[in-house]
């Protein structure tokens, strides 16, 4: 049952390799020859305006709330998958759990419908 | 040597737990404390893996670590720009949070003592199955069909209600 997640920790090590290996080969390796617009926030970017710690808008609010109920969404649109061929094979009830999980998006569709309808997607 | 290494890493999973937690309720800083809460989201999901929930340890990772704990950076960045505060905490509160925290110490111990299968769990366990698929299956067959589709009528409602409250705020 553990071994299972073997994948899983192998990602997670290579992950954190990758970046630490990167980031200290280049800061080992890396010539230095700091200049002023080197060292400005976006080399070759735009200039940064103000201080980055200031408010956010609430508006952002709205958006990290839609994200995390359609993230709800896709968790059960997970079990559904892996059901799905079984359902349709064996037991011939795939046009019924298709329908069920399109009921299921739906409701949520209306809810996306009102909040776009109600400006919610808009910024003015 | 497979029970050793599987002691070994739950134990590490359990202080990363733990650790973060102290982390998050003891450091000023309140980003800090809400990447500490990741470090101990991550870990309880780790926890649920151990519990042979799988399906229970992926939602967490993508709920918890990836949309809740968003929601909270969002909201230190929304509210104070003020990162370094000095909380107050008056002796009254002191108690009362520590009487809470032992009734509900007390609660889990009991909910430990009176669990039957905490002894299987202990054991290789692998004659459980992965509960993906079976949680697909009891949703989506009559047993469990209604309450499935009432999820969604409650993450409508939370849906309009976030897009009503955000609209509020902007007018004002």
């Amino acid at each position: 049952m553990l071994i299972d997640y073997l994948p899983i920790v192998f990602l997670g090590v290579f992950a954190v390799l990758f970046a630490a290996v990167n980031l200290s080969l280049t800061h080992l390796l890396g010539p230095k020859k700091p200049t002023r617009v080197k060292l400005s926030v976006y080399e070759s970017g735009v200039q940064p305006v103000g201080d980055a710690r200031q408010r956010f808008s609430i508006r952002f609010d709205l958006i990290a709330m839609l994200f995390i109920i359609f993230d709800i969404e896709v968790v059960f649109l997970y079990p559904w998958a892996v059901v799905f061929k079984t359902f349709a094979e064996n037991e011939g009830s795939g046009l019924f759990i298709l329908i069920e999980m399109l009921v299921f998006i739906g409701i949520l569709l209306l809810g996306y419908i009102y909040a776009w309808r109600k400006g919610g997607l808009t910024w003015d | 040597m497979e029970f050793t290494l599987k002691t070994f890493i739950f134990y590490g999973f359990a202080l990363m737990t733990i650790a973060s937690a102290l982390a998050v309720v003891t450091v000023r800083n309140i980003v800090h404390a809400a990447f500490a809460l990741m470090v101990t989201l991550f870990g309880v999901a780790g926890l649920y893996v151990f519990l042979q929930a799988d399906f229970l340890a992926a939602t967490q990772v993508i709920v918890y670590v990836g949309g809740i704990l968003v929601l909270i950076l969002f909201g230190v960045m929304m509210t104070s720009g003020r990162l370094e505060m000095r909380i107050h905490i008056e002796r009254g509160q002191l108690l009362l949070g520590g009487g809470i925290s032992l009734a509900l110490l007390m609660l889990l111990l009991t909910v430990i003592a009176n669990t039957p299968i905490w002894k299987n769990l202990t054991d290789d366990g692998t004659q459980l199955a992965p509960t993906t698929e079976r949680i697909g299956q009891l949703i989506l067959n009559e047993k469990f069909l209604l309450p499935f589709e009432v999820v969604s009528v409650l993450l409508l409602v939370a849906l309009i209600g976030a897009a009503l409250i955000s609209r509020k705020e902007v007018r004002d």
